[in-house]
């Protein structure tokens, strides 16, 4: 491991940094609050020449993701980065990525959709686009932003998947924190430059896309929804050895924070979850053996590493910052049971939707939260 | 001088095989982009007759790598294939001289859902030729209307025929000032060639639109594709130019036209040999609406002639 350098940086500009890290080669971008940030920094870095890259300034985020699917067609090795609305503007284009098997990096800033208009957190955009067949992270910290989308890149190289990074708008993106950026020398062992297995080459005519039959069209779907479930321990590998490169940790699959031991354990995703390590602190205090179990991976949901991580007969506090529109609750609450049916059965799932919008989401509410489902 | 339709070149890339109509006039207008832009290009394809007349997975007849992109963004795909071969050659990934890169996409694509991404390439400059081959309708999902369908003309969702005009999009992307914008036919083959070969060897971003005639949607007889195409030359109804940085020059017989020399021939027999028409001619206000039609032709003809004093 060489020298490391810590410096104070927001959670939009750790994501450019790790762009320029990856030696991204083409970013197309849009601006949308609060992801504008990223695109900025991103543009200027390319401009100053810090960043040896294209930067394309297209004319919305259908166009910036089409450019991206494009370039990574091409050959290139491709960032983009949107919010809310914008990722919805994306929607038909995500599933060219993904259908075509292009290994498209994307930060997605959480943030609420309209109408009505908000510009602040929460994770509606995000999952909504669960069936896109994005493999998709979910990050706590500006430390983890920077560190997923070096992952990120990896495990979409390897199993030529894109991958969504996501991460909540303005408590990460625009707070400062304490960032650690390794040595360029450590991040390029760690990935290594992207060599495509097919591109765009006249020397090789072949077609991308191309009209099929059932008979054809059929394969190609059963091998893209194997590969993510298969794409699980790409994941754990990356985390894995970008720990022995670089000394660094969020996680794997999942993040676990005194789960062992545990008979509640609180359930969430993103800033929110970091918080609720504060919350947990609380309700020890109260003398409950209050846990928490925050998935780092949405899609492919990790079933297996949550299945085997959560201590017998406990209560789960699913906290949900969306809405599962036509069930009560929320999207997560939905997908955790639906893992649990049949297999454990010792376990009690409750969940609450908080902080939509981006009412802000404090320790002592999140543990009064807790406290109030166990009453339930 | 044009070059002689003898003089193109032998070989193929457009392979024999496909899926299009006999008489097909973009496949025929393919053909010889093909002859021009050689092996060495890349081609984006947007859902339309092209694709699917291109051959099922894994045949292709095409004989270039070709990525068929979403409907409506064939401008920003191309920026993204355009952008990646470019640093990609900068650091070294690629060498030798890069693939021009192009897309085929018809009227739909170009005038309608395509427009905005297109107008972005355009406004950014990116080295692309984008090539719209106008068949003056959705031809794909069955004949509908498109922003090009001309006055007049039946689809099948203007059952009583189109009201409103075309929209002018060769004249749209000559006022996004790139570098060159040209029209074309299939009658004027040579005409055709040449100004894919002199794009080709211009930077940034290239527009050329080719009129072609649809014996399907257009309702004619399948042998008459190059003839319909010589009479919208003919009577105006479309011209050949070509705009090289904003200068405007007029291709035969179209100059002829411009400059008095030759009187455009009257649209009545031009559209009489179309189906897409024929159910005007049979109404009571047949008169007035060809009056219309002629009265578009006449107005654009004046126009062009006026448009080309000006060089910006
Ligand atoms: C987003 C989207 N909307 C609609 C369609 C359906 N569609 C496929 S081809 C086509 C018409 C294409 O028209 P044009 O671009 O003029 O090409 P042509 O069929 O005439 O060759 C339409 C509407 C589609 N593929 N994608
Ligand atoms: S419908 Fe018209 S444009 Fe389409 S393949 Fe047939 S002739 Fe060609
Ligand atoms: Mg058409």
């Amino acid at each position: 491991m060489k020298t490391a350098q810590v410096i104070m940086d927001t959670g939009a500009h750790a994501a450019a940094l790790a762009v320029k890290s990856a030696r991204v080669d083409v970013v197309p971008g849009y601006p949308i609050t609060p992801q504008t940030s990223i695109m900025e920094a991103v543009a200027a870095m390319v401009e100053n020449g810090e960043l040896h890259a294209r930067f394309i300034p297209v004319e919305g985020e259908h166009s910036a993701m089409a450019a991206a699917v494009a370039a990574s067609a091409a050959g290139a090795r491709v960032f983009t980065a949107t919010s809310a609305n914008g990722l919805l503007y994306m929607h038909e284009v995500l599933h060219m990525a993904s259908g075509g098997r292009l290994p498209v990096v994307m930060c997605n800033v959480n943030r609420g959709i309209f109408a009505p208009w908000t510009l602040w957190a929460d994770h509606q955009d995000s999952f909504a686009q669960r069936d896109t067949g994005w493999i998709q992270y979910h990050c706590s910290s500006n430390q983890e932003v920077y560190n997923t989308i070096l992952q990120a890149f990896r495990v979409a190289e390897q199993i030529n998947i894109p991958v969504m990074v996501n991460f909540d708008g303005f408590a990460i993106s625009h707070c400062l924190m304490p960032l650690t950026l390794p040595a360029q020398e450590d991040i390029d062992r760690f990935l290594p430059p992207y060599e495509p297995g097919w591109r765009l080459d006249p020397a090789h005519p072949s077609s991308f896309s191309n009209v099929t039959n059932a008979a054809e069209y059929a394969p190609f779907r059963e091998m893209l929804s194997g590969d993510i479930l298969a794409s699980i321990s790409l994941v754990k590998q990356a985390a894995q050895e970008y720990k022995e490169i670089t000394g660094m940790w969020d996680g794997d699959t999942i993040d676990t924070y005194l789960l062992e031991d545990a008979e509640v354990v609180a359930f969430a995703v993103n800033s929110m979850a970091a918080e609720l390590r504060l919350s947990i602190d609380i309700l020890r205090e109260q003398g409950i053996k209050a846990g928490l179990l925050r998935p780092r991976l949405y899609l492919p949901f990790p079933t297996e590493d949550i299945i085997n991580a959560i201590p017998q007969n406990a209560q789960i506090m699913v906290l949900d910052r969306n809405y599962n529109f036509g069930h009560p609750g929320g999207i997560l609450a939905s997908e955790l049971k639906s893992v649990l049916f049949g297999r454990r059965n010792d376990l009690t799932v409750k969940n609450r939707v908080v902080g939509i919008g981006g009412i802000d989401l404090t320790r002592r509410f999140m543990a009064e939260e807790i406290l109030s489902m166990m009453e339930e | 001088m044009t070059t002689s339709i003898k003089k193109l070149p032998d070989f193929e890339q457009v392979l024999s095989g496909n899926g299009a109509c006999g008489g097909c006039p973009s496949t025929m207008a393919l053909r010889i982009v093909g002859k021009a832009l050689g092996p060495n290009a890349i081609m984006l394809l947007t859902p339309s007759c092209a694709v699917a007349s291109m051959g099922m997975t894994p045949k292709l007849a095409y004989n270039w790598p070709c990525i068929n992109v979403t409907f409506a963004t064939a401008g920003s795909s191309a920026s993204g294939i355009t952008h990646a071969l470019e640093i990609m050659k900068e650091k070294g990934r690629l060498q030798g001289e890069l693939p021009t890169v192009f897309s085929w996409v018809g009227d739909g694509g170009t005038y309608d859902i395509g427009f905005q991404a297109l107008s972005a390439a355009a406004e950014r400059n990116d080295n692309m030729i984008h090539f719209c081959y106008n068949n003056e309708a959705y031809s794909n999902t069955g004949v509908q209307r498109s922003g090009a369908t001309p006055r007049g003309s039946f689809t099948t969702t203007t059952p009583t025929g189109k009201r409103q005009p075309k929209k002018n999009m060769t004249r749209l992307m000559l006022e996004h000032n790139i570098p060159y914008v040209a029209t074309a036919t299939v009658a004027y083959p040579g005409d055709l060639y040449d100004k894919v070969i002199k794009a080709k060897s211009i930077p940034g971003m290239k527009y050329i639109e080719i009129l072609a005639p649809c014996y399907l949607g257009w309702q004619f007889d399948m042998p008459e594709t190059v003839k319909m195409s010589r009479m919208a030359v003919r009577s105006g109804a479309w011209l050949l130019w070509e705009a090289e940085n904003g200068r405007i020059s007029f291709n035969s017989p179209s100059s002829l036209i411009i400059s008095g020399k030759r009187e455009a021939e009257p649209v009545n027999e031009y559209v009489m040999r179309q189906g897409r028409f024929t159910r005007l001619f049979k109404s009571a206000a047949a008169e007035s609406r060809i009056a219309e039609m002629q009265a578009d032709i006449d107005c654009e003809i004046a126009f062009m002639r006026e448009r080309a004093k000006i060089t910006t």
